[in-house]
């Protein structure tokens, strides 16, 4: 029983950081936007509907509104930064997580700094419905998601990415698309935030942190960029396969650096012998 | 067609385009020459919005388009090709088409024809030649809805037969009603194909005429060879 209920909790997890990835492949694969705050719009979206929901809010609006704050503030953070390119992209939307980190750890009057936000409610009862609805909201992500990159607005947001003058020259405003990519991005990095919240009951500001963000940059290397498809294997690759480690015994202080290492040595991997990911479009350069 | 008027453009000290004014008539092949900084990229450039001018307007059939953004520019009927061509690189030949406009099957291989690109349309674009990557530029370019075609050195790096290609093309474009204005340096190309010859020295027009007028004129010599 406790093995089924470990791998119930590994497919929660799964779900959840899929709709993570799968969002992060809009803003980063399909318009080459290199966004290091993905891990802050998840906070806002994990925050905001605990804080919501904790204050007796009902709780499907509080992850809807978690989701949308995320979805304004991608909007907020993307008016003075997408006119920034590359290192300078990632360097003032790393900052924005980290900005955000700060406010958690020292607005101690609404999130309680850092002894964190506790006896945040669950969606449903028990485990199993919830890893049925997350699944539900991950399928429904997915088609989402698959459906924009097949769209008008997802090829666009390609062409931005390979050459954003030669878009620009073919009349597409691309200032307008990559706000709208970075938004939907966060909305859904909200909404994963938001659900993780109500799953495990508890955050703290070290969700802002950046073990997240390397997971999540992690995930969407292995899979590859600018495949919706690839969000999903890069997904259940980097979160299952450490997983076998557990089994063996090992005392927690091997098993936490050997993870890392295990980490790192598929994405050593990956970058030598398949640069593009499992099925990725696009090379990571 | 379009009517540039007092054109001005500095970058520090020096003057890229000054003082720059010309019209161009509907429905001909202008071609734009001159000795390498003379200012003709800069003056695309300043025409498409891609670099804002200092001062002077660009009027496109009436309507001032200067300083407007890139994208309206295009949407008000310019279409473009670039020095080095500039296609999308992960996408297939049909994509890179389809991100000028939705169109259909048949379409597709209707410009596809024009440019006499000899590839099915789902290769991918890193998979063409240089010449190729013209063809598929001038094709994308084309299939924009247009006015006005400005091709910056169609003839770059491409082999004689590419070359002769693009002539028969542009001469086909033309009959079919385009109205077109080319940045080139084979001066063979330009002689053989345009209605009209714009030369640029300094940031400014020189002399304009017929390729027999401009090949005649004493000053383009020395603006390209020096007195």
């Amino acid at each position: 029983m406790a093995f089924i209920n470990y791998l119930i909790h590994l497919g929660i997890l799964v779900c959840i950081y899929s709709v993570l990835t799968v969002s992060l492949n809009l803003a980063v694969g399909f318009t080459g936007l290199l966004n290091l705050g993905h891990v802050g719009f998840f906070g806002i979206g994990a925050y905001s509907s605990a804080l919501l929901a904790v204050a007796g809010f009902p709780i499907w609006l509080s992850i809807l509104c978690g989701a949308l704050l995320a979805g304004i503030a991608g909007i907020l953070l993307s008016l003075p930064t997408m006119r920034l390119k590359g290192d300078y992209l990632a360097l003032a939307t790393l900052g924005f997580s980290f900005i955000l980190g700060s406010v958690a750890r020292n607005w101690t009057d609404v999130t309680r700094g850092a002894l964190g936000i506790p006896g945040i409610p669950k969606i449903v009862k028990g485990n199993v419905e919830f890893l049925i609805v997350v699944a539900i909201i991950a399928v429904i992500s997915y088609l989402i998601f698959w459906k924009l990159s097949r769209s008008r607005f997802g090829k666009t947001c390609e062409a931005i990415r390979d050459d954003e003058l030669a878009a620009k020259m073919l009349g597409k405003d691309t200032f307008m698309h990559k706000i709208a990519a970075l938004g939907i991005s966060a909305f859904f990095a909200g909404l994963g935030g938001a659900l993780f919240a109500h799953y495990i009951t508890f955050i703290d500001p070290s969700i802002f942190g950046l073990g997240d963000l390397i997971l999540l940059f992690s995930m969407l290397i292995v899979g590859g960029l600018a495949s919706v498809k690839g969000s999903a294997i890069g997904t259940i690759i980097i979160f299952l396969l450490p997983e076998p480690l557990r089994f063996i015994g090992f005392p927690s202080s091997v098993l936490g650096p050997a993870r890392e290492i295990i980490f790192a040595l598929i994405l050593l991997l990956i970058l030598i012998y398949k640069p593009r990911g499992i099925v990725g479009k696009v090379d990571l350069a | 067609m379009i009517s540039v008027q007092k054109l001005d453009k500095h970058f520090g000290g020096v003057y890229a385009v000054h003082n720059c004014s010309f019209t161009i008539k509907e429905n001909a092949i202008t071609s734009i020459i001159g000795p390498n900084g003379a200012g003709k990229t800069t003056l695309f450039n300043l025409v498409c919005g891609i670099i804002r001018p200092d001062a002077g307007k660009v009027l496109l059939r009436g309507k001032e388009i200067t300083g407007l953004p890139t994208h309206k520019i295009a949407n008000e009927g310019i279409s473009r090709t670039f020095q080095q061509a500039r296609l999308f690189k992960n996408m297939s030949v049909k994509d890179n088409l389809l991100i000028a406009r939705p169109a259909s099957d048949a379409e597709l291989k209707e410009v596809l024809r024009k440019v006499h690109f000899p590839l099915d349309m789902s290769t991918k674009a890193s998979e063409l030649s240089y010449g190729q990557t013209r063809l598929v530029e001038i094709a994308r370019a084309l299939l924009k809805p247009h006015k006005l075609l400005m091709l910056d050195e169609p003839t770059a790096g491409v082999n004689p037969k590419v070359r002769q290609e693009l002539k028969q093309i542009l001469f086909d474009l033309k009959k079919e009603g385009n109205t077109i204005v080319l940045i080139e340096h084979d001066m063979e190309f330009v002689m053989s194909i345009s209605d009209d010859v714009i030369v640029m020295a300094e940031g400014t027009v020189l002399t304009r005429g017929t390729p027999k007028q401009v090949q005649s004129d004493k000053r383009v010599l020395e603006a390209y060879l020096g007195k």
